[in-house]
């Protein structure tokens, strides 16, 4: 069974008097374990997949299924519990909350899915361990570098144990060695099971998937899945 | 999520956000102190008019009639006048109601007026000289101190004696005992055979120690020979008030000759006239104090919602992370309502805080202390301002788009 079904969905938008099509009538699956590349110059449509794909908007028509559960007719809230289940976010700006630590910024979706702040400590800080970030729990982001800061959103993406990482252009803000490092990072986690979907207008970013969907115009224009690399 | 966490949680953000922005903090929080401090002295005024009431009245009792020639409560000069040409109260009328009064437990006519009192070469002005009977202890709520109070002998006969009021007893007498000297008052001199316990004044103004009690003969023969008297009634039942007002009523007619059909020509006074003007004044102070207060707060919340407005325009992208992750609407709207109200309950402890010292200058003209209940309605006013003003821009906050909050720089 897919982890994610997208069935003919569309996302419009109303722009003064006129209505722009972002997508129309996508129909795409995703199976569990997947690491996927979403490509597409800007205005393709990507950034609202992306957004569909995440639960952070809903379709205009059409039937997305996420993990076996209808989620296009679901409202604010119920959207946001499946977010924080389902789903967990990396953005190219990092986003985390500039006033918190780190640990304090990956308990975040710990703490609103309501765990008891003992096990949401040591949860936390197992996620931050896991990305290698042990000794910087109690920095501050803007006491953090680049990478260090993408590994704590990495962090508190996969603290609630999500269904899918989502990241968007992960390594857009960081220098190519550090992008490298992300990259690497994720390769790992696929391995270990995850699935993840990148959206990345970067072509050598989205060669490190095993699966590239390319968006041109609000349509599918390729998916292509790729030989694993040794 | 369970609320108590999220009320931690909303706590904790709220309190790192106005850490974040102390001055802005500071001064939004002024509107509030300002309307706290107002909420806060116009309690404690109000609530110290109601004890400096209480306590003046409770010389008085619910028992008590007071006949006299005069309403104490007068609506218009026309009417004052009119009392003004009624007959005087004679002691020959006193002499006869109280032969006549068996509804009555005490009965107590007095004359008063005031003269300046001395003894050697010390001299109090303006003291009250009340000419009375031995009936003046139980109906004036009076307790002697030192000494005694007049025998009925001598409220009958001409033996000139007399008995002091606290604060006359502290100004004739420093360092002696005032019993068994003689003062003098007017032409005569007196011997003072007691002096009264402390009665404290009337509204901070009339004080009611600064007085001397003399036998109504005394008070007859030497200042004034026909003097209008007021007569205080002490009724034996409290529970039968009305009808011994009534028969009180009917016995003055009589004494006093009105004929049938005639309006009285004198006036039964009671506590309830002054309980009913003073509720009706204290009303009237209140509403305006709550007029007052309440345009403070409302600027006040105003000044809230305003920044708050700002603060949710500014986190907007922290408002879109939150959502990403899984905040949702009640969590949103709750984390900016625990900032409003905590920057309103901020303002409100320091506008305690300014009130505080305040209330002891307003203790000088009326008993003021901060009550706990003043305090209370303080910090809850200011509660209820926070969340009030707090939830228009937290409700905006709440509702906004995860994809449009997130693109917000």
């Amino acid at each position: 069974m897919s982890l994610i079904r997208f069935e003919k969905i569309s996302r419009r938008y109303q722009m003064g008097t006129e209505t722009v099509h972002a997508l129309r009538e996508v129909t795409l699956e995703i199976a569990r374990g997947e690491y996927v590349a979403i490509m597409g110059p800007s205005g393709s449509g990507k950034s609202t997949l992306m957004n569909l794909v995440g639960c952070l908007d809903s379709p205009s028509s059409g039937r997305y299924e996420l993990n076996g559960t209808d989620v296009s007719q679901m409202d604010d809230n119920q959207l946001a519990e499946v977010r924080n289940r389902e789903i967990g976010f990396v953005f190219q700006t990092f986003n985390l909350l500039p006033r918190s630590n780190a640990l304090h910024n990956v308990e975040l979706p710990l703490i609103y899915s309501g765990m008891g702040s003992e096990e949401r400590r040591r949860t936390a800080l197992e996620s931050l361990a896991a990305v290698g970030l042990a000794d910087r729990v109690h920095h501050k982001p803007n006491e953090l570098s680049g990478g260090q800061r993408q590994r704590v959103a990495v962090a508190r993406a996969l603290v609630n144990k999500p269904s899918i990482l989502l990241a968007d252009e992960p390594t857009g803000n960081l220098d190519s060695k550090t992008g490298q490092e992300i990259m690497a990072l994720f390769e790992e986690l696929s391995r270990k099971g995850h699935t993840i979907i990148v959206v990345t207008h970067e072509e050598d970013i989205a060669r490190r998937a095993r699966r590239i969907v390319r968006i041109r115009d609000g349509l599918i224009a390729s998916d292509e899945r790729q030989e694993s690399k040794a | 999520m369970n609320f108590l966490t999220e009320l931690r949680e909303g706590l904790l953000i709220s309190l790192g956000a106005i850490r974040a922005n102390k001055m802005r903090a500071a001064l939004t929080t002024l509107g509030i102190v300002i309307g706290i401090v107002t909420v806060t002295l116009m309690g404690t005024a109000i609530e110290g008019l109601n004890q400096a009431f209480l306590k003046s009245i409770s010389s008085m009792g619910a028992d008590m009639l007071y006949v006299s020639k005069f309403n104490w409560i007068t609506r218009s000069h026309s009417e004052w006048m009119a009392m003004y040409k009624r007959r005087d109260i004679t002691v020959e009328q006193a002499k006869a109601l109280a032969r006549q009064a068996d509804f009555a437990s005490a009965i107590a006519p007095t004359a008063e007026d005031d003269h300046s009192v001395r003894y050697k070469n010390r001299r109090s002005n303006n003291v009250m000289i009340i000419g009375s009977t031995e009936q003046y202890l139980p109906t004036s709520g009076a307790s002697v101190a030192i000494g005694r109070f007049l025998s009925p002998s001598e409220a009958e006969g001409g033996r000139p004696v007399c008995v002091l009021g606290s604060e006359v007893a502290t100004n004739l007498f420093r360092n002696e005992s005032p019993l068994g000297n003689r003062i003098t008052i007017g032409p005569r001199t007196f011997e003072v055979i007691g002096v009264l316990e402390k009665q404290g004044s009337l509204l901070g103004s009339f004080s009611l120690d600064n007085r001397v009690v003399i036998p109504l003969r005394q008070w007859t023969t030497w200042f004034w020979n026909n003097p209008n008297l007021d007569i205080s009634v002490k009724v034996k039942d409290v529970a039968q008030l009305d009808e011994a007002r009534e028969e009180l009523r009917q016995v003055m007619r009589r004494i006093r000759h009105v004929a049938p059909g005639k309006p009285d020509d004198f006036s039964i006074n009671q506590m309830d006239q002054f309980v009913e003007m003073f509720h009706r004044v204290a009303g009237t102070i209140a509403g305006i104090g709550l007029f007052i207060t309440g345009l403070a707060l409302f600027v006040g919340g105003i000044g809230i919602m305003n920044i708050m407005f700002v603060s949710v325009a500014e986190r907007t992208r922290e408002i879109g992370i939150r959502k990403a992750i899984g905040a949702k609407r009640r969590t949103i709207l709750l984390q900016f309502l625990i900032e409003a109200a905590a920057i309103c309950l901020l303002g409100g402890l320091i506008g305690l805080g300014i009130a505080w010292p305040l209330t002891f200058a307003i203790d000088h003209f009326l008993p003021a202390t901060m009550s706990l209940k003043v305090v209370g309605i303080a910090l809850l006013t200011s509660l209820v301002t926070g969340v009030l003003s707090g939830f228009f821009p937290a409700w905006r906050a709440a509702r906004m788009n995860p994809v449009d909050a997130l693109r917000a720089e």
